[in-house]
């Protein structure tokens, strides 16, 4: 799990038998079905572009047995309101254009498949999230004002349209027209950012398994957002989480929804394949 | 460097044991990534080292246990464990590793505690918004004084 060309403290401190007890180093064994029946990979190969890694993990795999069970059943997760509200909005006509959501794409099921192929690459050959397609439909459809990136509004829709997708296997693109955008991303997550000069992969990579002070690190996926953080009793967006992290890095951030962003999440959506669309996910 | 040294030595016999100014994060000398000589002349003060071991900018248990300070809750494990830190390391060595341990370790994760330049994208502490470099460094020379003090103290033999 740790990079050959770059031993990290932890790996020779491993070489030398220092490290403290590693009671909580791995993801631990249990098995996530979501209503009895929804089975989310939660464990699987590494994808090829994966240098470092052999296997990738959902981060419900390194949360406490309390947390986990709140994502097994639809009734006990707490972000199910959120997406619950969401179906109301998508059937409600809003805007000078008098649509709703509903009133073109039908039923929401239509778009299942949508999120595991997200972000991707448009006809105009610009990176889109799905907060992009979103206000998109909102403003030029509906003439309807944008939501804000992480407002509840915007990631409860998203939300909803995952769960179209839950237990899909996250399949986005690389190559061809994302390759500039997947390299971009992926300059960022091995930058060592901030006074503290940390990278995503420093903790996410290297790192994975072991306690940060209170904090169990897990691979920093993605697969299981927007996510309802129990710290925020709240969906979360990705880029929300994105700002965050390198914001506790003691450096300048990035704006959510900003092109880097959008970059660092086709990159990091990436590293998931193959693990299932999990959102909404529960985590602390 | 070697200009700054003299100036050093010519002040250490005019003032003593004590040096008028630390040196400035970038004017440190470091020799195969130790760091020989005390920082301020004043020796570190143990009782504040610990303290800077859990928290503020030195926070050292959010990455290393330290069995002497299990009254503490939440001891990572990224770093290696610091108990005997002091039977396998000289004084120079700890002084180096806590002041800037990528002097020793190129790749390691651990932050500079004493470096001010040099960052990519440097922001005003945590709250995510631009800073000027020279950044305030994350201890002051007197504070790593007192955490390599503390670290002294962590002997098994």
């Amino acid at each position: 799990m740790l990079r050959a060309c770059a031993p990290s403290l932890a790996a020779m401190a491993a070489v030398l038998g220092l490290a403290a007890a590693p009671a909580l180093a791995q993801p631990d064994e249990d098995e996530l079905v979501i209503n009895g029946e929804t089975e989310i990979v939660t464990e699987t190969e590494a994808p090829d572009h994966m240098e470092y890694l052999d296997t990738i993990y959902s981060g419900w795999r390194f949360r406490a047995d309390e947390t986990q069970a709140l994502e097994m059943d639809d009734f006990d997760n707490p972000a199910m309101i959120f997406v619950d509200e969401a179906a109301d909005v998508w059937n409600t006509v809003e805007g000078a254009a008098g649509e709703s959501c509903a009133s073109c794409h039908g039923d929401v099921s239509t778009f299942e498949g949508l999120t595991a192929s997200m972000p991707k690459v448009d006809e105009d050959g610009e990176l889109v999230v799905m907060e992009d397609l979103i206000n998109e439909c909102r403003t030029e459809r509906m003439e309807a004002d944008a939501w804000k990136w992480s407002g509840i509004d915007m990631q409860s829709m998203i939300a909803l349209i995952g769960v179209q997708s839950r237990g899909m296997p996250m399949n986005v693109a690389i190559d061809g027209p994302a390759a500039p955008f997947w390299e971009q991303g992926k300059e960022m997550y091995y930058t060592r950012y901030g006074q503290l000069e940390l990278s995503c992969a420093n903790c996410h990579e290297d790192n994975y398994g072991y306690m940060i002070r209170a904090d169990h690190l897990s691979q920093g996926q993605i697969n299981g957002f927007p996510t309802y953080r129990l710290k925020q009793a709240t969906l979360i967006s990705r880029h929300n989480r994105f700002r965050g992290c390198i914001r506790d890095t003691r450096a300048e951030t990035f704006a959510e929804g900003s092109d880097a962003f959008r970059a660092l999440e086709l990159y990091v959506a990436s590293r998931g394949n193959g693990l299932s669309v999990e959102t909404p996910a529960v985590r602390n | 460097m070697r200009k700054t040294s003299a100036i050093l030595a010519a002040t250490l016999l005019m003032a003593g044991a004590a040096w008028a100014e630390p040196p400035a994060p970038g004017e440190v000398m470091f020799e195969d990534g130790a760091v020989m000589d005390s920082l301020t002349g004043v020796p570190g003060d143990v009782a504040n080292g610990r303290e800077l071991m859990n928290k503020g900018s030195g926070n050292c248990i959010a990455c290393h246990e330290v069995s002497a300070l299990s009254d503490l809750p939440f001891h990572g494990e990224i770093g290696p464990m610091l108990d005997g830190v002091a039977d396998r390391w000289s004084e120079a060595e700890i002084r180096g590793i806590v002041t800037n341990a990528k002097k020793m370790f190129p790749e390691s994760m651990m932050p500079s505690f004493y470096k001010s330049t040099g960052y990519i994208r440097p922001g005003d502490a945590y709250t995510g918004k631009a800073a000027e470099e020279p950044l305030p460094p994350l201890l002051t020379a007197q504070e790593i004084e007192d955490v390599v003090a503390f670290l002294m103290t962590l002997k098994e033999e």
